[in-house]
């Protein structure tokens, strides 16, 4: 598959999985209004939670997840080739220079945050600088590039609200199932309908978490992609990711599942049989060298 | 009746029209700023080589007394980086690449100018501009290829004939360039 091809296939499984959410979250709204006297409340206030803790993470999650890794700011001329390697990309993806961070760190990593490219950065660990050479050094820059580029931070933003709304609404319903009053609980088809909106208000929850996991793991192929395309040169990433994947120390600072879906790599080397993989907000690191060198 | 159902299609048929006018002229204004733009960016790491040449003629001059035609060469070629046309500018530019390329091979014969802190910074600078040179030729390159198939494809065409749209020309790269770039899909 070309580049093209693979930019605008991924794009199209990102559509299709947030019409799956929308789907979800609609079906869980039907079934709440069916069972329920005046669902709106609760669903206005379910509302109102995910919107204020999606405006907080807009806000100042970049702020807080820098903290969080004692991330300082890259200065010439000791980081002068991590600067204009991120200063090159950056032209070439056409967006304004994103603010370069560097961590101490020995295990390679490397993410990107901000909610629009005006407010971007990129952060990569010691460790990275240390192992990569200038092209696949590149390659990893332009990956982060791209996801800025896709706005794929806004993007899982969206994605972790929708989960936050889901899971909110059928833990309402859980509890109103269990404690609440109910119309038509006398004849049959208001039984049904409890028992379904049971079965919905237990599975929704873990559905919504596959669905968010398999939209960032579709985001990160459609970064490989697309970086690929802004250094025409998709072997440098892939041999980044062979390296990457010969480190087995898991970070030490201050990584955890919160911000896993933002790294180039899963920080917990996550990496193994199926069931685990359905719950990675990575692809296997094999198959996306297998992708890149295929470009 | 019947006139009102041609009249219902006439009038929607005219507004799918002006929907369709409106949206391809503005994606043509936004190729032809993006072009612009990116011309700037090159503009912009033009100069700066243009400003970083003489201080590397300066650090090496002293060890290099064999090169000394490559040292002329070069500061001749570098005023043509900021004047002319985009073909005389990029010409320039690939002729300073492979004058660059030489002096720093040939530096690889001097330890001592090897150990200088300030042609060490002075080599860094250069080649990242020169790597930014060339995204930013690759940017512009792939803008002016996305204008020009809209102008020269149907239907576009004609909206940008009709608001006077000029396909662009490439920033070229030479022979001898390409083969060093790294194009492999």
């Amino acid at each position: 598959m070309g580049t093209y091809e693979e930019i605008s296939s991924n794009k199209r499984k990102s559509l299709l999985l947030i019409f799956l959410f929308i789907v979800v979250i609609v079906l869980l709204g039907y079934v709440f209004g069916l069972l329920f006297f005046n669902p709106f409340i609760g669903l206005f206030f379910a509302f109102f939670i995910s919107v204020i803790m999606t405006l907080i993470s807009i806000f100042s999650g970049d702020k807080i997840m820098l903290k969080m890794f004692g991330a300082e700011e890259a200065i010439k001329p000791k980081h002068t080739n991590l600067i204009n390697t991120v200063e090159g990309l950056a032209i070439a993806a056409g967006i304004p220079k994103p603010k370069i961070y560097v961590i101490k760190e020995d295990s390679p990593n490397a993410f990107a945050t901000g909610y629009k490219p005006d407010k971007a950065s990129i952060t990569v660990t010691t460790g990275l600088l240390k192992i990569m050479n200038k092209a696949e050094l590149e390659g990893v820059i332009a990956h982060e590039m791209s996801h800025i580029k896709n706005y794929d931070i806004r993007f899982m933003l969206l994605v972790a609200t929708l989960v936050g709304i889901s899971v909110l609404i059928s833990d309402l319903l859980l509890r109103s199932l269990w404690w609440g009053r109910y119309q038509r609980n006398r004849d049959r088809i208001g039984f049904y309908l409890i028992i379904i909106g049971l079965i919905l208000a237990i599975l929704t929850p873990i559905i919504v978490q596959l669905i968010k996991f398999a939209v960032s793991r579709q985001r990160e192929f459609l970064a490989d992609a697309s970086g690929a395309l802004l250094t025409r040169y998709p072997k440098g990433l892939a041999e980044a990711l062979r390296k990457i994947k010969a480190d087995k120390e898991p970070m030490v600072n201050g990584a955890n599942r919160a911000v896993s879906h933002l790294l180039i790599a899963d920080p917990m080397r996550l990496i193994g049989d199926n069931i685990k993989h359905w719950f990675s907000t990575h692809p296997p690191l094999g198959e996306r060298i297998r992708r890149l060198e295929s470009m | 009746m019947a006139i009102n159902i041609v009249l219902w299609i006439i009038s929607s048929v005219v507004i799918v029209g002006i929907l369709y006018i409106v949206l391809t002229y503005n994606v043509l204004i936004k190729l032809k700023n993006r072009i612009e733009n990116s011309w700037a960016q090159i503009d912009v790491q033009l100069k700066r080589r243009y400003d970083l040449i003489p201080n590397l003629v300066e650090t090496v001059k002293g060890y290099m007394k064999h090169e000394k035609t490559v040292l002329t060469e070069i500061t001749k070629t570098r005023s043509a980086l900021i004047k002319g046309d985009l073909r005389s500018r990029a010409q320039a530019s690939n002729q300073i690449t492979e004058a660059l390329k030489t002096i720093f091979a040939v530096a690889e014969n001097y330890p001592q100018l090897k150990a200088s802190k300030n042609f060490l910074h002075l080599q860094e600078e250069l080649s990242g501009t020169e790597s930014k040179i060339a995204y930013a030729r690759q940017f512009y390159n792939d803008s002016v290829l996305v204008l020009n198939q809209k102008i020269q494809s149907f239907p576009s065409n004609m909206i940008a004939n009709m608001f006077g749209f000029k396909e662009k020309e490439y920033f070229e790269v030479q022979e001898a360039e390409k083969k060093l770039v790294k194009v492999k899909f």
